[in-house]
């Protein structure tokens, strides 16, 4: 019996890591919905009006849902960036603020890309905060330094102070964030394509370009 | 005590570490296969360094690989504590494969992303121990299950 009892020992840890490892993947896989038609882009105004870059006619739309001291979030802006070069006039990116509660810093930094946005700058803030990432997300004097970057891009600072603590500020923020959790949105940064969510395993360059790519080619049959 | 002894306690220590690595691993792999954003006690550490591209090797979660490491050094180090000869043999170069391999993410977390995952840093700590545990082992002939 002790001959065979090493064997029953490790089969019995591979079940046990297999059985525990897709019960925790059940219960953490994240049922994103597809964004409903009364929730599309055209259909909204006023608190919930997105921020949107590039040519508003496009055929393709990338939404995001983010947040600004998420570290993989930064570096999807970047290639974000890339993206709309390579598609220029076919895509246009959505941005939407999700704070997560575990980033200190995360709600204050919506707030200052929303305050810079009623200056007509968000995108400008939205992409300062991504790369100064590093810098202001352990800092403790983080309102100076959104202060110092409002300045940068050419804000007037007094306003961009005042708008930071405004309640419309905090409306948008607020307004964008119920809409990613009635759409089920857990995680960031997570993205939609023509209102579908993207896979996890679609979350990667090639995944991503293969997502737009097979949209641009649905469009262009209809 | 005697050397046999000691090695079967070394064996079966190095097999309930292993356990624990395997643990470890088994969360941080499916939090990648989820997507989840992963936080280090309200730091961002932890999504920095599990959404980089070094957590990944050809798109498979190198948390992965660590749960197939961290199962090879548990059964070795379980058939090695019955009295398997040849699985002493298999555990030692794991176990070195696992340094290596931690070494290197160590320094991907130092000096190339500047932040430490915790899971990760414990991960390190059981991968230590498991090496530390195998250079223990004292030298000689084993007695085998025939």
């Amino acid at each position: 019996m002790k001959r065979y009892l090493p064997f029953v020992i490790v089969v019995v840890v591979a079940l046990a890591t297999v059985g525990s490892g897709a019960l925790l993947y059940r219960a953490k896989r994240p049922h994103v919905l597809p964004i409903p038609e009364d929730k599309t882009l055209s259909a909204k105004s006023g608190p919930e009006s997105p921020h949107v870059r590039g040519n508003p006619n496009a055929p393709v739309t990338l939404e995001e849902y983010g947040d600004f001291q998420c570290p993989p979030c930064g570096m999807f802006a970047a290639f974000a960036g890339q993206l709309e070069k390579e598609y220029d006039s076919r895509l246009r990116v959505v941005f939407r603020n999700f704070p997560l509660k575990m980033h200190e810093h995360a709600a204050e930094a919506a707030l200052a890309a929303e305050a810079a946005g009623m200056q007509g700058r968000f995108w400008e803030m939205h992409d300062v905060l991504y790369k100064e990432q590093d810098n202001w997300s352990t800092a403790p004097n983080v309102r100076e330094l959104f202060e110092s970057y409002a300045a940068t891009i050419g804000l007037d600072v007094n306003k961009f102070k005042a708008d930071m603590d405004s309640e419309h500020a905090k409306a948008r923020v607020e307004a964008d964030r119920l809409r990613g959790e009635s759409l089920g949105i857990q995680t960031t940064p997570t993205l939609f394509i023509n209102n579908q969510p993207l896979e996890q395993k679609d979350k990667n360059p090639e995944g991503i370009r293969a997502v737009i790519n097979a949209a641009l080619e649905k469009k262009s049959q209809i | 005590m005697t050397v046999s002894r000691f090695r079967t306690i070394i064996y079966v220590v190095a097999a309930i570490v292993s356990l624990a690595g395997l643990a470890d691993a088994t969360y941080l792999s499916v939090q990648a296969l989820t997507g989840e954003t992963l936080g280090c006690g309200g730091s961002p550490d932890c999504s920095k360094v599990l959404g980089s591209p070094y957590a990944r090797i050809g798109g498979v979660p190198v948390a992965l690989f660590g749960v197939l490491a961290y199962f090879c050094a548990f059964t070795f180090a379980t058939f090695a504590a019955f009295g398997y000869t040849r699985a002493r043999t298999f555990l030692i170069p794991t176990a070195g494969a696992m340094f290596l391999g931690t070494l290197w993410l160590l320094y991907v977390q130092a000096f190339l992303l500047h932040a430490y995952c915790r899971y990760c840093l414990f991960s390190a700590a059981t991968t230590f121990l498991i090496a530390g545990l195998v250079i223990a082992l004292p030298p000689g002939r084993e007695r085998s299950v025939s």
